[in-house]
């Protein structure tokens, strides 16, 4: 018997405590018209599902739900197609485990 | 603040900041330490395993205040396929012993702990603090900190840079590289809630006792990567961690990975009827000792997992991270009671110290490993546990095939897969590696 019951992103962040920062953004995306294969990449492994493609096929990133791991950085920081940064001091993730 | 100079800046409140901080700061020097988090341990992630060892010349008296949660006295390494676990377990009464060698902490916990004790040696801690830049004069010299708080440039003799995996500042002064998606692992956890007496019951314990799994296999879906379980006193952390440049490839969701793996039938009835309380993300440097980068140089050192400090091969960070904290606190010390500058040529002491203990001694040890499980990620992490587990099934499986045609069956899928020469020359690979 094979059960994989899957569990959606939303509610696993929702575990999640967050202080965030409105309107201040910690990630960016650089504009783009198509993306590179890294950044498209992202919309699949991000592990908060930050990333996703729109209609007219460029990549977009909501930060609230970012845990900061940094794989975005380590991916797409150095080629130019975001730019990264740590939350101001105290917002972002609050982890009460870790 | 701007006015006073500080001995050290340490950034960051993680294992190897807390260290460093704490070994300064109780031998009298002026050390200020900078959290981003809203307390420390608030942005960190950890399995976790603690080395009571490492903390032990720290703190030697840590067992009476610090939070633990089990001392560990059962170790389970499992090779997994989709339906099936093949297992070695380790588990030994020797290791209820009067000052145990293992214990599963809390990250969040620990940390705010370790940051306590920083404070009462009279070091100052300021949380809430991103340390944005590092400032140099005009020679390249670290000379102190920028920081999003208002005020100028906070001036220190050294900056340790204590940043974690992810550490910004190194990068961005051209200080070191940034981490290359092959030699960082991305792990995702949860925190699984059971009363006690049920985690106990599960695995076997008693009150204190732990149980850690570590496990290997398909779970990773042919990436170079790794599953864990570990028993808290009431709940139980579980996770999977893979390479960054393994999931670019396959795009697989780590999300996913981590649910496939909590559904695999021998670790479902470990789990089942939990509540989960937290989902965590974090990166592991996995690049061993050939990607370790420079350690200091004019006004500053970098210690901890910000310097690759990791020994993926034992899944120990936390422990080299303390080690290398402790001994640049040392090594500031001493250069200090000489009455020395914070040089490049005075701060290879560090990694003078570092390469005489057992930090550099394992991490060279290994230093092939990576690179090994990375090239081979197919064989090791699919083909090999496939196999390991058709193997003890034909061992087990009673049906009426006599045992000499099943023994064949066994050898001939180890070669139909790998080839005589492939198995050969992977076993010697993999012992030159671990040699
Ligand atoms: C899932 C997982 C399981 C693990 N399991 C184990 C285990 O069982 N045993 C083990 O020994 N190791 C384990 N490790 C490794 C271990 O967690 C690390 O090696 C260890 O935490 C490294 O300590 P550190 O101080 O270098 O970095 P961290 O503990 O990451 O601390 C870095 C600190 O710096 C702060 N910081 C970063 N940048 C800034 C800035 N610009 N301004 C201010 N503050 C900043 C961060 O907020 C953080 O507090 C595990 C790691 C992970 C991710
Ligand atoms: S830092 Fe991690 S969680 Fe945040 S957006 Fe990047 S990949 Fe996603």
């Amino acid at each position: 018997m094979k059960v994989t019951v899957m569990e959606r992103i939303e509610d696993k962040l929702y575990q999640n405590r967050y202080l965030v920062d409105t309107g201040r953004p910690h990630i960016k995306v650089r504009p783009h018209l198509s993306p590179s294969p890294n950044l498209l990449a992202l919309t699949e492994i991000c592990p908060a599902k930050c990333y996703e493609v729109n209609d007219a096929g460029q990549v977009e990133i909501v930060v609230d739900g970012c845990m900061e791991c940094g794989t975005c950085r380590v991916l797409c920081e150095a080629n130019g197609d975001i730019e990264w940064n740590y939350p101001r001091g105290g917002f972002g993730i609050l982890f009460k485990f870790g | 603040m701007s006015e006073e100079k500080f001995d050290a800046i340490v950034v960051g409140a993680g294992m190897s900041g807390n260290a460093a901080a704490y070994t300064m700061a109780s031998s009298g020097l002026k050390v200020l330490q900078l959290e981003r988090g809203e307390y420390p341990g608030s942005k960190n992630v950890q399995g976790a395993i603690l080395y009571a060892n490492t903390l032990e010349t720290i703190i030697p008296d840590f067992r009476d205040d610090a939070p633990l949660e089990r001392h560990l006295v059962e170790q389970r390494f499992w090779i997994m396929d989709d339906t099936s676990h093949t297992g070695m377990h380790y588990r030994s009464d020797d290791f209820n012993e009067q000052r145990p060698n293992r214990y599963t902490i809390i990250r969040a916990q620990f940390d705010k702990w370790f940051s306590g004790k920083v404070r009462e040696a009279g070091g100052t801690v300021l949380c809430e603090t991103t340390v944005t830049k590092l400032a140099q004069d005009l020679s390249g010299k670290v000379i102190g900190v920028h920081t999003d708080r208002t005020g100028g440039v906070i001036l220190a003799d050294v900056v340790v840079l204590a940043e974690g995996a992810n550490g910004l500042l190194g990068t961005r002064a051209g200080l070191r590289e940034m981490p290359k998606p092959e030699h960082v692992a991305l792990a995702v956890k949860e925190m699984h809630f059971l009363p006690e007496e049920i985690i106990a019951e599960r695995f076997g314990l008693t009150e204190d006792e732990g149980c850690v799994i570590e496990a290997g296999g398909t779970i990773s879906r042919g990436m170079a990567g790794l599953g864990f379980l570990y028993t808290n006193r009431e709940s139980i952390s579980l996770g999977i961690g893979c390479l960054v440049s393994g999931l670019a490839s396959t795009m697989e969701k780590p999300y996913a990975l981590l649910d496939a793996f909590k559904g695999h039938p021998s670790i479902r009835p470990l789990i089942a009827g939990s509540e989960i309380k937290e989902y965590a993300a974090h990166l592991i440097p996995e690049g061993g000792f050939k990607a370790i980068p420079q350690l200091f140089g004019n006004g500053w050192v970098v210690v901890g997992d910000a310097a690759q400090l990791n020994n993926a091969v034992h899944r120990e960070g936390s422990n080299l991270a303390m080690a290398s904290g402790r001994m640049v606190g040392e090594s500031i010390f001493h250069i200090k009671c000489r009455g020395g500058a914070m040089t490049k040529q005075n701060l290879s002491l560090y990694k003078s110290m570092l390469d005489k203990s057992f930090v550099m001694k394992d991490l060279r040890k290994h230093k092939d490993m990576p690179a090994l499980l990375h090239t081979n990620r197919q064989s090791f992490f699919t083909t090999y546990p496939k196999l390991i587990s058709q193997a003890a099934q034909n061992f087990v499986r009673v049906d009426g095939t006599p045992k000499i045609e099943s023994e064949k069956a066994t050898s001939a899928a180890f070669i139909k897969a790998r080839s005589r020469w492939g198995l050969v020359s992977d076993a010697v690979r993999l012992a030159l590696a671990w040699r």
